[in-house]
Parts: structure tokens; C-alpha cells; sequence
């Protein structure tokens, strides 16, 4: 085995969580200046696997060297000392910190024991002014967008002299401007020989930034291959083990009378908002994150206050003062915030699912708990959640499961409007495709469904009508038509969404 | 996929341990006292524990629902007093009778628990701080009312509500097995009980899910409230003497039979049968070590111990179960 060609090699490390295991004999093997794709459905051991290298979980067999020596990291600083640093995907800033330091948070320039800021500050304006951020060393981390608090976390990772840098989900929340950012970055890094593990569901991405690619599936090693010469096909084959055909499975179903309609609202980042959805309808929100979809549909949901306009459900005026009037009058609402917003984790998967529809279960004043058991076992098999069991925590489930409970709890409260916030960030693509054919079946049932996504594919596939945002205000209309004739492509989409006719 | 598996390694049981591992801990503490002296497990003696010690078991259902939602209440004791100085002042100085002046009574300590709730869920204060200074309003509400003198309170049909048995079972045992069958009807059969977890889990995703914080907030301060108020009526009772100097420190033994119970600080874990268990525990620290001939002074030193170890041994097994 060629050592010196590898910065980093892991050779059959295997590792059990209780009675799963969750890694086989894996290996991985990153060349020093490559931008190595880790591909895998959620739970197939990729986190697992980087957790290892960075030493939050031991491996139960196998070894690791990096730069030709044996490694073993006893915890994320060892690593760091060693040179690997990981971007984590969910970023937690100390809010009040200031982007110095934050990034030399336990390595301060210190005179004495007195903290050093001047020289300090200093030394991170140096390091700034090599990055292009609009923000200087002393701003305060809060005011940082989640892009920016990202970029910060890979200064820190330059700044540490880090060889090798994981990043796990970098763009799950940049738009594209700030992708491109990000990748202009990990390709300045590349160039000075840093090696990067870029994992992400995101297949495009994957073609666009990276150099080699190893995909992992259920704990296994499968293959690594170079990106050149590898098509998309056949690597969501080797992902899930079988051909997938079409990725968006959208049906056309037959679109009924308006079910809701907004007029003229605002509210905080957006104003004058107008449109209708109709039963049997796919409707696609696309535009910038941050652009104003979220804080819409917050509104309309009860979330956030309305400022003006007014809302119909079926012909009725309505007003939302909450997302309980909200749910009671039919019209319920998936998050992107899965975490905050979605589920409550340390509950299990069946009080989860029960949670927004108890009042339909009440015999008296007890809890139909016999009929709660059977119905919220059916919708959980209608949407295939795998789960060892209902009664287990939110925590048990892979992201794509906590999504598929999510949508459950909302499915067994049958809306009249659906609305979905990113439905399938950060969720695997066989549980991505499975959310896709539901949303199909509900719409079929004569729902109205409104889905945010900030994937162009994904949005172009399954809408039957595109809204594309821009800086609070809709700026244009999109049919599926023009879409399956061609005559609007991605790129129009886009030049929409930077605001252009 | 293996067929057989041993029992204790089935999900089930691993499930139950988690919940009431604790139970293990009582069942050991038991058995090594009651080797020591035997006449620990008596019945006369368990009879006598379990009576000690629904005063405290009440009061801790109450603990319960307050931290299971993210917050405490505090003013417990304070509202035991309470309830004791009014049931002197309706009893004794307007001769009322005695159904009216506790319904009365607890009507008091029961406002004064919504007010601890509309305090936390409306205005979003701290539990811990509204509660304590609560703490302090109503303990000197009750010493303005009795002038912080003591009043006899010993007609025979009061003494009663604690002295009295059913079916040689005393009153305040029966009183606990009602009240522990409504808390375990409320926290685990009925659609309050999810919200309380809900909420205490993760209110934002509560909030999103419909479920109305405000009134589920405010609600379990309340039942605190009326809990601490009925615990006050048995006092009494027990002491025969209405007083305003009474109940002092008793959230300390609330919260360690929740925390005993398995009730996480961090919110949205609890069972009702594990308050009760954490209230026996208590229970059992007490009686055992008098009958061991250990000085009050050390009792302190071991409830604190078996707390630190309880709820260590509590993380150990809920830490497999992840």
C-alpha cells in the first residue's frame, strides 16, 4: 500500500452502537489536496466514520494514520492539534463572542494573564483581509448570518494550520451566491495542498467541487472512484444498492377549486404577497433563503404576526393568531427548523405523531390511548418510518425518519393545506424520493400543498405552479407546462430570484 | 435478528429500567435494612412510612408537573402554611364547619398557584425566581393573618382527616392511592399530560404543534398549588395546630422525590410512579435511619449521597438506552 500518497488512512474500522452497527470494516483513504466526496443515505455511517477520525467516538477495531503516521484523537482539540478540523453541519456561535474571539477561542494572545485584544485583533484582521468577509474582527458573532459563522469556523480551521477539514452539510442553509462563495474557498484551500472531506446530499455540489468520491452504504465501504467519469446514476446505485429511475415521481392529478388565497399580506420580509392555491395542486416557492418564503408562510401558519392583507380558506376570510387556529381550521405546516420546530426529541415516536391531533382522540376526558396506538401505527407504516419500535425516542430515528414523523403527525390531521418548509433538507435520498411520492398521494387526495425548497430540481420537479421570491415581493409565476416544454429553464428561475423579469 | 434474547436484554425491559430503574434502589435499600432490623418491614412500620410521608408525596406530584414543563415552584411550603393558618382562622375564630373552611382553604393556596402560573407562562419570568419571591408574599401573608401565633386546632372530626382508618389503612395512605391514580390518570392518560411533556420537551415545537402553553403552564402551578394546599389540610390535621411557621424547606423534599423519581431538570421527562417511588425512597432514608439509631444531623448528609448516586446511576442506564 502506497502510504505516502495518502494524507489520511482508515483501515477496518468497525464500530458498534449497543446492538447496531453502525460501522463494517470501512476504509477511506484521502490524497493531501483533493476535495474527497463522502455519499451515502442517512445512517450509512458516514458521520459515524468522521466522528472517528476526530475522535468524539472510539472505533472498536482498525487504525488510522494521517501523514503517514498512526493517529488516534482523543477529542475534537486533539485533532485539531494533530491538523484535522470539522465543520460541523449545525454551527452553535457563542453569540456575544466577537469574530476574534471566536477564532482563537482557547489559544488567546495573551501579555501575562492579561488578554492581548490589540494584537490579537490584529492578527485576525490579518487572516480576515485573505477571506473577503464583510465583517471585521471585532463584530459580534450574532450579527453573523449562518454563512458567515461558517466561514468563520473555516478561518479558525486555516488559522489552526489543519491539513485535512471535514465539512458535514456546509450549504444545507447557504443560497446559491453563498455556495459559490464557500466553493471559491474550498478551491483556495485546495490549491495550498489542504485535503477536504466534503460530505453532502447534494449531487450536484458533489459535481461540481469535488475530485474523488467514496460512498458508504448501511456501515459498509462500497467503492471509491474518481469524479471524473462517474455519472450520477451510477452513483445513487451504488448508494442504495438498486437502479433509481425517475427522481421526482410527480403525478399529475386533477387541480379543483381554490382552497386558499392570500391578499396583499406583509409582515416582517415580505410585503404585498398575493396568490391561491387549489386543491390537488403543487405549489413551489423558489427564490433565495432569506428572500421572504419562510417568514410568509410563518405568518400564514400563526407563527409570526401579520402586519396587513387578508387570507381565505375556502371562500371564508380567516385570520391566524396562532398555529393552533391555524390547525384548527385545516391548514398545517412542516418546518425547516426540524429540530426546534418539528419534533420534540426526547418523546417518543407515537406521542410525536398524536401530538396536534389529540383532541380527536379523547373518550371523555381520557385518552383513547388503545385507537391512538392503532392510528398512529398505521399512518407511521403508510409513510414508512423505520423505527425499532413506536414507543422509542425522537433521537432513535435518522434525519429522514424524524422528517417522515413530522409529516406523519401532520398527514393524521388531515389539512385541507399543507405546507412544507424544505421538506427534504438534509434527508437521505431514498427517504427524499419516498416524501416526494406522498406529497404526490396528498395532493391526489385533494389537499393543497405549498412547498418551500431552495433546490432547484427539486422545486422544477414536483410544482405544478413555481412562485419564485425576491427580496420580499413575488417576481414571477412559473407553469409546470413552461417547465416540461422547456421553455423556462434553472437558470431563468434564477435570474428571477436575482430579481431580474 | 436473533431469536432468543435474554430478558434483560429485550427492548422492553431495557425501556422499564429506564423509567423505574430507581425501584431497584428502593428494593435494595429495603432488603439491607431489613437485615439489619427486621422489624423495618413490619407491616405496622410500612404503614407507619407510608403515611409519614404523603404530606411529601403530594407536594412532589405537584414538583413534578412544574419541572416537567421546564420550570418549579417553590412556594409550596409557604402555601402548606398558608392553608394551615386560614383552616385555624375559618375553624377556630368563625366556627365555621368543616367542609367549607377547607374547600375555602384550598381555594386560596390553589389562586395563589395560578397566580405562580399566569407570573411563568404569560410573562415568560423565570420559574425559580417568580416562585421564590411568591415564597416569601405568602408566607407573610399567612403571618399577617395569624399574627404569627399558633392556634390550637384539635376537634376530634379534624384530628380525623389524619388519625382515622379505613379497613386499618390510614386516612392519609388512602388520600395518597387517590391522588397518585388521578396523577397517573392525568400525566399518562389524558391530553393535558402530553401537552405538559410536550411543552416541557420542546415548547417551540409545542407551540407548533397547536398545543396552548399559556394554559398548560399555568395549570400545572395550579394543581402544585392545590396539592400543597390539600398536603397542608393532613398537616394540620397530623400537628393539630394552626400555624404560619410550618412547611419550611419542604420543596427541598418535593424536589428530591421527583429527581429521585427520575424527573429531568432539563424538562419533558416524568412519571407519575416514579414520583411515588422517589417519595417512599425518602421515606425510607428517614424511618431506616432512626431505626439504625443514626442522629438526625447525619440524615441530611445521606439524603443528599443516595440523591447524587440515584440520579447517577439514573443517567447510567438511560445512557444505554440511547
Amino acid at each position: 500500500m502506497g502510504n505516502s500518497e495518502y494524507i489520511l488512512n482508515c483501515e477496518g474500522i468497525s464500530k458498534a452502537f449497543g446492538g447496531t452497527q453502525a460501522l463494517k470494516d470501512v476504509q477511506l483513504h484521502i490524497k493531501p489536496g483533493e476535495v474527497h466526496a463522502l455519499l451515502g443515505e442517512n445512517g450509512a455511517g458516514k458521520s459515524t466514520l468522521m466522528k472517528c477520525v476526530i475522535g468524539l467516538v472510539k472505533q472498536d477495531t482498525g487504525t488510522m494514520e494521517f501523514e503517514g503516521k498512526p493517529y488516534q484523537a482523543n477529542g475534537p482539540v486533539d485533532a485539531l492539534n494533530c491538523g484535522i478540523s470539522m465543520i460541523h453541519q449545525e454551527l452553535n456561535p457563542e453569540p456575544h463572542l466577537t469574530v476574534a474571539e471566536s477564532i482563537f477561542l482557547k489559544r488567546e494572545n495573551t501579555k501575562g494573564f492579561l488578554l492581548d485584544k490589540k494584537a490579537q485583533n490584529k492578527r485576525c484582521e490579518d487572516l480576515l483581509s485573505k477571506f473577503e468577509v464583510p465583517y471585521t474582527a471585532k463584530t459580534k458573532m450574532k450579527e453573523l448570518t449562518l454563512a458567515q459563522v461558517q466561514m468563520v469556523e473555516i478561518i479558525k480551521a486555516v488559522s489552526c494550520d489543519s491539513r485535512l477539514i471535514i465539512m458535514d452539510e456546509p450549504t444545507s442553509s447557504l443560497d446559491s451566491t453563498e455556495t459559490d462563495h464557500l466553493f471559491e474557498v474550498i478551491r483556495d484551500l485546495k490549491a495550498k495542498g489542504v485535503a477536504i472531506i466534503y460530505i453532502s446530499h447534494r449531487m450536484e455540489e458533489i459535481f461540481e467541487i469535488c475530485d474523488r468520491v467514496s460512498v458508504f452504504r448501511n456501515g459498509t465501504y462500497v467503492d471509491s472512484r474518481d469524479m471524473e467519469g462517474v455519472t450520477r446514476d451510477e452513483l445513487i446505485s451504488m448508494m442504495v444498492g438498486r437502479d433509481v429511475k425517475s427522481v421526482f415521481p410527480k403525478v399529475d392529478c386533477e387541480i379543483g377549486e381554490t382552497v386558499f388565497k392570500v391578499d396583499k399580506i406583509s409582515g416582517k420580509g415580505f410585503h404585498d404577497i398575493s396568490f391561491e392555491v387549489h386543491a390537488g395542486e403543487i405549489l413551489g416557492l423558489s427564490g433565495l433563503v432569506g428572500s421572504g418564503r419562510s417568514e410568509t408562510m410563518r405568518a400564514i401558519f400563526g407563527l409570526d404576526p401579520l402586519e396587513s392583507g387578508t387570507m381565505y380558506l375556502e371562500g371564508k376570510e380567516i385570520t391566524n393568531k396562532s398555529p393552533r387556529d391555524s390547525i384548527k381550521k385545516g391548514i398545517c405546516m412542516v418546518n425547516e427548523d426540524r429540530k426546534n420546530y418539528g419534533l420534540c426529541l426526547l418523546r417518543s415516536i407515537r406521542e410525536n405523531i398524536s401530538l396536534p391531533n389529540l383532541p380527536a382522540k379523547q373518550k371523555g376526558f381520557l385518552l383513547n390511548q388503545k385507537r391512538e396506538k392503532k392510528e398512529v401505527g398505521e399512518v407511521a407504516k403508510k409513510l414508512t418510518v423505520k423505527c425499532a419500535s413506536l414507543e422509542h425516542n425522537g433521537f432513535s430515528l435518522s434525519g429522514g425518519n424524524q422528517q417522515k414523523v413530522v409529516l406523519a403527525k401532520w398527514i393524521m390531521a388531515n389539512p385541507k393545506v399543507l405546507i412544507l418548509d424544505e421538506p427534504t433538507r438534509g434527508v437521505d435520498v431514498g427517504a427524499k424520493s419516498d416524501i416526494h411520492t406522498l406529497m404526490c398521494e396528498f395532493a391526489a387526495k385533494g389537499m393543497a400543498v405549498i412547498m418551500i425548497s431552495s433546490e432547484l430540481p427539486e422545486v422544477m420537479g414536483m410544482s405544478d405552479r413555481i412562485l419564485v421570491y425576491h427580496e420580499g415581493t413575488i417576481n414571477g409565476e412559473v407553469s409546470r407546462k413552461e417547465i416540461l416544454a422547456n421553455a423556462i429553464t434553472q437558470e431563468n428561475i434564477l435570474q428571477m430570484a436575482f430579481g431580474q423579469r | 435478528m436473533e431469536a432468543k434474547k435474554k430478558f434483560y436484554q429485550t427492548d422492553a425491559f431495557r425501556m422499564f429500567m429506564g423509567k423505574y430503574g430507581i425501584g431497584v434502589v428502593l428494593v435494595f435499600m429495603i432488603v439491607a435494612i431489613a437485615i439489619m432490623k427486621p422489624r423495618f418491614i413490619y407491616p405496622s412500620n410500612i404503614l407507619n412510612v407510608l403515611t409519614q410521608i404523603s404530606v411529601n408525596c403530594l407536594i412532589a406530584y405537584g414538583m413534578c408537573l412544574c419541572i416537567t414543563t421546564g420550570g418549579i415552584d417553590l412556594a409550596v411550603g409557604s402555601q402548606l402554611a398558608l392553608v394551615s393558618v386560614l383552616l385555624g382562622q375559618f375553624i377556630v375564630l368563625r366556627e365555621m364547619s368543616l367542609f367549607p373552611a377547607i374547600i375555602l382553604s384550598l381555594a386560596a393556596a390553589t389562586l395563589f398557584g395560578f397566580i405562580n402560573g399566569v407570573l411563568v407562562a404569560k410573562f415568560d419570568m423565570a420559574a425559580f425566581v417568580v416562585t421564590i419571591a411568591t415564597q416569601l408574599i405568602i408566607r407573610s401573608i399567612a403571618q399577617i393573618i395569624s399574627d404569627g401565633k399558633g392556634m390550637s386546632l384539635a376537634t376530634p372530626e379534624f384530628k380525623a382527616i389524619y388519625s382515622g382508618t379505613l379497613v386499618g389503612i390510614p386516612y392519609p395512605i388512602i388520600y395518597m392511592i387517590l391522588i397518585s391514580i388521578v396523577m397517573y390518570i392525568l400525566m399518562h392518560w389524558t391530553k393535558f399530560g402530553r401537552y405538559v411533556f410536550a411543552v416541557g420537551g420542546n415548547v417551540n415545537a409545542a407551540i407548533a404543534s397547536g398545543v396552548n402553553v399559556f394554559w398548560t403552564k399555568t395549570l400545572c402551578y395550579t394543581i402544585s398549588g392545590l396539592l400543597a394546599g390539600i398536603a397542608g389540610v393532613i398537616f394540620t390535621s397530623k400537628t393539630g395546630s394552626a400555624q404560619s411557621n410550618v412547611g419550611l424547606a419542604y420543596e427541598t423534599d418535593a424536589v428530591a422525590a421527583c429527581v429521585l423519581g427520575g424527573t429531568s431538570f432539563a424538562g419533558g421527562i416524568s412519571t407519575a410512579p416514579g414520583v411515588l417511588l422517589g417519595a417512599i425512597i425518602i421515606g425510607c432514608i428517614y424511618n431506616g435511619m432512626n431505626f439504625l439509631n443514626i442522629g438526625s444531623y447525619y440524615q441530611y448528609m445521606t439524603k443528599g449521597v443516595i440523591i447524587i448516586f440515584a440520579v447517577l446511576l439514573d443517567m447510567v442506564i438511560n445512557k444505554k438506552n440511547r
